[in-house]
């Protein structure tokens, strides 16, 4: 039984890691159509920014707090130097252009901080193991998880509630009936993107203690988290949720209970997903 | 830029050389190494290792050396190779990290007659199975590091272990050698898991199921980020206060050992070198690497350093073409950095000590390697190849 919890945190905690990289990747799709296929490679930019802000600050927080903003800038960066620009110039080339920043920005991190696989240590506060249902867990994984639910709630929280979050819904649903409506879409979407991007530079910092921080680590996650958009719809938060948990459970159990296939079974998920509900679990449009 | 530098740079040099030492023979050096991703830190490390045994010898003015960068792919390894035979007419080959590269290069070098001096790649057909007389390997080969294990622990009182490894050839050779020895000696594999390679970050539900299985160890292959990662989860876990960990030494190479961390401590592996060995060739070897890189050489940059010394041996024997230089390298015989070395006249692999070693704090605070045991000279069996 143990085994099994412990399992079942394993699967959880990989799901939140998923959830915030997806969730900015799958709104960003959803509002404006745009594949924004460097996310992952900013996801690596927050690790790095992480390990430089630790080595900066001395403390874990450091990292966990000037990563999402750096990264964000960056998005800034990208948004009013290329991406912009690439709004009118239709899916293949904005799907080329962001292949190529990849790869810019993945030798960019390679100058910077060199190809030696780096870390930094988990914090003080969460290191060691903690009691939950009644198996010993590492603390930091639990915090993970935690973090992940609690940004969950907050974007939850903000896309049902507030103002933003109602026209972030509406320019989904229909951008120009919404641009009709005196919504600043395109400032909308800007936004949304620098949202993404901090969610993204978070993810790398958080997942900075667990794994080695390495030039490649983005690539590695982005088609898994390609796979969760996919599988969740595009542009819905519940399809995020739902593609993660999804995702990253079967990715733990496919592990435990037929090693082999682990790496075959989300994609045979991903087909079965895109013959029976092409759309995804959750679209956001009807 | 800083391999178009470098390149540059022994191109000048090598100009030069030829123009002021016309008389003298320049030896053309083909070396394939991967200078951009995911290996280009130990193409990096192999390259510096190897100059540096010219600089020693004082011979950097009878080799010119020509860099080609293999990334880890074998088509580019193959391009690459068949250029720098064909059209630069090189006297030897030497570099090689990747298994997959030399396996793709294997028949070309074999039919073109040119000497191939490995620095790494470790795949156990390349000098076995698939041996040629034109291939030497100064590096190691995976089998050679992980058997001596498989009786050590056995010694030790570990009767059982769980086996992980990456779902590729290297990893599936690596656990072998080590489960053949230690199941001959005796003891018993619970279970074994071959993660997939490049795609598994997270270990947490590998390590649930080994740590189920109640072994009395954990035996590991992982390399580059996977070591780091595998190392740090396998500590928060806290699997190390009940099964302690066990592995193939790169898990905890000098690389990768301050990523690492104190998660480190106490993990005990077997390598064919250590930057802590008490010997006066190592002693010296680490402060010229150290004066030239300004960090603690790795086996990596052991591996380039051998190639080198292995060359300058045989041209000191006085070969000068790709035949003559093939026939001396078999003859090579020397006490390096990692110990007395030769080359088995049966396979072309080098026979070598393997170090086993367990991670400790030093007295600065970092991470270290403290050695634990020797086995010497460690000589692969033939294994199909004839030369």
């Amino acid at each position: 039984m143990n085994f099994w919890i412990v399992q079942a945190l394993n699967g959880l905690q990989l799901s939140m890691l998923l959830f915030l990289l997806s969730i900015g990747l799958t709104v960003i799709f959803g509002l404006m159509h745009f594949v924004n296929l460097a996310h992952g490679a900013l996801y690596a930019l927050g690790a790095y920014v992480g390990v430089s802000a630790f080595a900066l600050t001395g403390m874990y927080w450091g990292a966990f707090l000037l990563a999402p903003i750096a990264v964000a800038l960056a998005g800034v960066v990208l948004y009013l130097g290329l991406i912009r620009r690439m709004r009118k110039a239709g899916p293949m080339n904005q799907v080329l252009v962001t292949f190529g920043l990849i790869f810019v920005l993945l030798d960019i991190t390679r100058i910077i901080w060199g190809d030696l696989a780096l870390s930094i240590p988990e914090p003080q506060l969460f290191t060691g193991r903690s009691e939950v249902l009644g198996v010993a867990y590492p603390t930091y994984r639990l915090f993970i998880i935690g973090l992940g639910l609690t940004v969950m709630a907050g974007l939850w929280l903000l896309l049902s509630r507030t103002q933003i979050g109602a026209m972030i819904r509406a320019g989904v649903d229909n951008d120009q009936m919404a641009a009709c409506l005196g919504i600043n879409v395109e400032r909308l979407f800007f936004i949304v993107f620098c949202i993404g991007c901090a969610l993204a530079g978070l993810a790398g910092a958080v997942a900075a203690p667990v794994l080695s921080v390495t030039p490649s680590m983005g690539t590695q996650l982005l088609i898994p988290v390609l796979i969760v958009v996919v599988i969740g719809g595009l542009g819905s938060l519940k399809g995020a949720i739902a593609g993660s948990l999804l995702v990253g459970f079967i990715q733990t159990f496919g592990a435990v209970l037929a090693p082999q296939l682990a790496s075959v079974a989300i994609y045979a998920l991903l087909a079965a997903v895109l013959i029976f509900r092409p759309a995804g679990l959750f679209p956001a449009k009807a | 830029m800083n391999l178009i530098v470098k390149s540059a740079l022994a191109g000048a040099f090598a100009l030069s050389a030829t123009t002021a030492m016309a008389q003298e023979d320049v030896i053309d050096v083909g070396m394939i190494l991967p200078y951009v991703g995911v290996y280009a830190s130990l193409g990096e490390e192999i390259d510096q290792g190897f100059v540096l045994a010219l600089e020693e010898a004082g011979m950097t003015d009878r080799f010119n050396i020509i860099r080609e960068d293999t990334e880890a792919s074998p088509q580019v390894g193959v391009a690459a190779t068949r250029k720098l035979v064909l059209q630069d007419e090189v006297d030897v080959l030497t570099g090689l990290v990747s298994s997959g590269v030399l396996a793709a290069i294997r028949d070309f070098v074999d039919q073109s007659q040119t000497p191939l001096i490995v620095s790494n790649a470790g795949n156990d057909e390349a000098t076995g199975a698939d041996c040629s007389p034109y291939i030497t390997r100064v590096s190691f080969s995976n089998a050679q590091v992980n058997r001596p294990m498989g009786q050590w622990l056995y010694d030790q009182g570990v009767r059982t272990v769980y086996t992980l490894a990456p779902d590729y050839a290297a990893g599936r050779q690596h656990i072998g050698a080590f489960v053949t020895a230690f199941e001959a000696a005796g003891g018993e594999v619970l279970g074994q898991d071959y993660t997939p390679f490049g795609q598994t970050q997270d270990f947490g539900p590998y390590l649930t199921t080994a740590q189920a299985a109640d072994p009395d160890a954990i035996f590991v292959f992982y390399a580059g980020g996977e070591a780091i990662n595998f190392v740090k989860q396998y500590d928060s876990f806290g699997i190390k206060d009940e099964t302690p960990l066990y592995g193939s030494g790169f898990l905890t190479s000098q690389l990768y050992l301050d990523a690492e961390g104190p998660a480190a401590l106490g993990v005990i592996t077997s390598l064919h070198y250590l930057p802590t060995l008490d010997t006066p060739e190592n002693k010296a070897f680490v402060e010229a690497f150290q004066a030239k890189a300004n960090r603690l050489p790795s086996e990596y940059a052991v591996q380039g350093y051998d190639a080198g010394r292995a060359l300058v041996e045989a041209v000191k024997a006085g070969a000068t073409d790709r035949e003559s230089i093939k026939e001396a390298l078999r003859d090579v015989q020397y006490t390096g950095p990692r110990g007395p070395l030769e080359i088995d006249p049966a396979t072309n692999n080098i026979v070598q000590n393997v170090y086993i070693y367990d991670i400790v704090e030093g007295e600065d605070g970092k991470l270290t390697q403290e050695l634990l045991d020797t086995v010497e000279a460690v000589r692969d069996e033939p294994n199909g190849c004839e030369l």
